[in-house]
């Protein structure tokens, strides 16, 4: 059902698209006009066609270009270990005198003090922070953090729904109910307050979970309490679709109920689901930042672009070093915007009923 | 109408029980001991701390079991109080009870709040519709994209950067937080003091303004234009109605369904204060004071915070859910 390749009439469309042109003079029979698409070309052509979810498309690709092939680039500094060549070194003299006043020596200790809070320059093109650590480096890294976070939230977000809202509205009934008064529960839940509070639990020592990996344990709690919302979207998705005939079709040719939800009903989902998936990806992307710019994320060493604007928070870096903090909040908005921008741009090209 | 209303009041007593388990069991996992953390203060000082005063001071807070039958008691004691319409005592604010603070407290929430929704419809709306009528022009681009970064802000990177242009040295506009002046405090009348409030609430219900307009908009335009496309704007179209007739009188006031029954939404939500931007700001709003009770385990004022905002967002969305159907005579409650 899904390979049915669509048949289009390439006239209706032909102000778009230059590949084939029609002229008056041919007397060809009309098949010819006539062009085969799958759905997926459709798709595809629909969403290039839009000039705002190219740009989203661009930002996204340059964004992940810069996390991950940037550090093969540019690695002359370590994003976690602070710069201390160029500093000039402290050397306190200390004098030691033994106890019977005749011994005497003289320590010379020298201590590095890092590279803080440089200026932008040809060594360190977004200059350092307090602890002397390479912004640019760091941006990079922290980039990695928060794009895989995000991804790896809104992904288990997204299987819990399906397999809830699946179930929920295949079966519908008791399961029905208990599964969505849990979903009114969920949705009542106030998110941000309990993670900060789970935040805290975290960082007692007898559960001994590395400060490192804190924020993806906090993230994937989030998952535990955020997946209502995809389940009432598979939900009501299903239960319209269960009534039609192909679905009576499905059951007269007996296929098992996991055939049925797997192969008939979730690939119909798809389409708003995708959407929602990438409308999520921002939103997560926010939520983890304002996690971690509340200190609940990764210790300084390891940090995500959140915890980087936390350091704005002191009035000397907020007024004069913007090379601090400034970047990794740009960051933030073109991640968050990009993936809003190929949603937008994926909904309308998935559901041409939407399109105006 | 009436028993629908019941039904559904019967089912958020239910979903309010459900969250209140989930949230005590939650909070009692806390390691962060109040009176572990008050010893260690005492103890600071340089007192020695008896095992017969601890156990006296855990006693008193209800803290002395941490197996799961303790906590299941604990639970139960404070559904009964709550049955008697007592969240109990805050730990952190002294001698006040948890209904007291959040009174106290919500009141600079609420008025930032409201503020800035007021704001908020006064220029998303227009700026929608505007939108919507000539869409795709440059007008249109231009609402849809600023709409766009209004929602991708960050709330606390939008602040800073508000804060470091016209709350720092060369300019000094605004004061850079708090609520009012601590030098003037006491001295002022009235009016001035309504004044030094609004200087400093300028910031921060600028940015709630900023980040909130951009969904509002989206949402103004795109119900604009489903109704534009209806017959009946045709129709005043064809019998010769006025542009602006057709646009305020007839498809604006279709547009508002959505309008009024979010706003309904939105009002209990007012109340709940924004934890990052009083934090951010340092507003003596119930956001903050709820980040400083979790930091603390202040176990009385988290547990009643998060309960109150539970039921604000069940209200929030029984209010919708009732509005839709006052306003729109199509939609039937059953």
């Amino acid at each position: 059902m899904e390979n049915e390749k669509l048949i289009q009439n390439e006239t209706e469309e032909a102000t778009a698209s230059a590949d084939v042109t029609v002229t008056p003079e041919d007397n060809e029979p009309h098949e010819k006009n006539l062009k085969l698409m799958s759905p997926m070309q459709m798709v595809l052509r629909r969403f290039f066609r839009s000039k705002l979810s190219i740009i989203g498309l661009v930002m996204i690709v340059s964004l992940f270009l810069f996390c991950w092939v940037g550090p093969l680039f540019y690695n002359q500094w370590d994003p976690s270990s602070a710069d201390y060549s160029a500093r000039v070194e402290h050397t306190p003299i200390k004098e030691l005198v033994n106890a019977d006043g005749l011994g005497f020596a003289q320590i010379i200790e020298t201590e590095k003090i890092g590279e803080v809070k440089a200026k932008p320059s040809a060594e360190h093109p977004l200059g350092t922070d307090e602890t002397g650590y390479d912004v640019l480096a760091r941006l990079m890294s922290g980039g990695k953090i928060s794009l895989t976070i995000s991804f790896m939230a809104v992904f288990i977000i997204t299987i819990l729904g399906v397999i809830f809202g699946g179930i929920a509205g295949y079966f519908g009934g008791a399961v029905d109910t208990v599964i969505m008064r849990i979903c009114d529960i969920l949705m009542c839940l106030p998110g941000f307050p309990i993670l900060l509070i789970l935040g805290t639990i975290l960082d007692a020592p007898e559960y001994g979970i590395d400060q490192q990996y804190k924020i993806y344990y906090l993230m994937g709690f989030l998952t535990l309490i955020s997946w209502s919302g995809t389940a009432r979207l598979v939900r009501g998705q299903i239960l319209s679709l269960r009534e039609q005939e192909y679905m009576v079709a499905a059951e007269a040719m007996g296929y098992s109920t996991g055939r049925k939800i797997f192969k008939h009903l979730i690939p119909n989902v798809m389409p708003q689901l995708i959407v929602s998936m990438t409308m999520s990806l921002g939103s997560m992307i926010l939520y983890e930042a304002s996690l971690s710019f509340l200190g609940m994320g990764a210790p300084a060493k390891y940090a995500a672009w959140g915890t980087m604007i936390q350091a704005a928070t002191k009035t000397d870096i907020l007024t004069n070093h913007f090379n601090i903090w400034g970047p990794p909040g740009l960051c933030i908005i073109i991640a968050v915007l990009g993936f809003n921008f190929v949603g937008d741009g994926l909904r309308d090209a998935l559901d041409p009923k939407m399109r105006r | 109408m009436l028993k629908y209303i019941i039904k559904r009041l019967l089912q958020s007593l239910l979903i309010l029980f459900g969250v209140s388990v989930i949230l005590y069991i939650i909070i009692r996992c806390m390691p962060v001991d109040f009176v572990a953390n008050k010893i260690a203060q005492i103890s600071a000082g340089g007192n020695v701390v008896s095992e017969e005063f601890e156990k006296t001071l855990r006693e008193n807070y209800g803290l002395t079991d941490n197996t799961f039958l303790g906590i299941l008691e604990g639970y139960f004691n404070w559904l009964g109080k709550l049955c008697r319409m007592d969240l109990g005592m805050s730990f952190s604010v002294q001698g006040h009870s948890v209904v007291d603070v959040i009174k106290e407290n919500m009141g600079v929430s609420f008025a930032v709040a409201l503020i800035a929704t007021i704001f908020e419809f006064m220029i998303a709306i227009p700026l929608g519709i505007t939108a919507a009528t000539h869409q795709y022009s440059l007008r249109d681009y231009f609402v849809t994209v600023m709409a766009m970064i209004g929602v991708a802000l960050p709330s606390f990177f939008f602040a800073q950067m508000l804060r470091g242009a016209v709350a720092v040295d060369p300019l000094n506009w605004f004061p850079y937080s708090g609520l009012a002046n601590a030098q003037t405090a006491g001295t002022l009348n009235f009016f001035e003091e309504m004044l030094d409030y609004a200087h400093h609430l300028a910031l921060p219900i600028t940015v709630m303004v900023i980040l909130s307009i951009g969904g509002r908009m989206r949402m103004t335009r795109t119900n604009m234009l489903e109704v534009l496309n209806s017959d009946y704007i045709r129709t005043a179209r064809a019998k010769g109605c006025k542009e602006s007739v057709v646009i305020y009188k007839h498809a604006f006031r279709n547009t508002m369904i959505p309008l009024v029954t979010s706003l309904a939404g939105l009002l209990p939500s007012l109340f709940s204060g924004s934890i990052i931007i009083e934090q951010l700001f340092d507003l003596p709003g119930i956001g903050n004071v709820a980040y400083k009770a979790m930091i603390g385990a202040d176990i009385p004022l988290i547990m009643g915070y998060n309960m109150f905002l539970a039921l604000l967002s069940v209200i929030g969305v029984l209010l919708s859910d009732l509005m839709y159907a006052v306003v729109d005579p199509r939609v039937k409650l059953a």
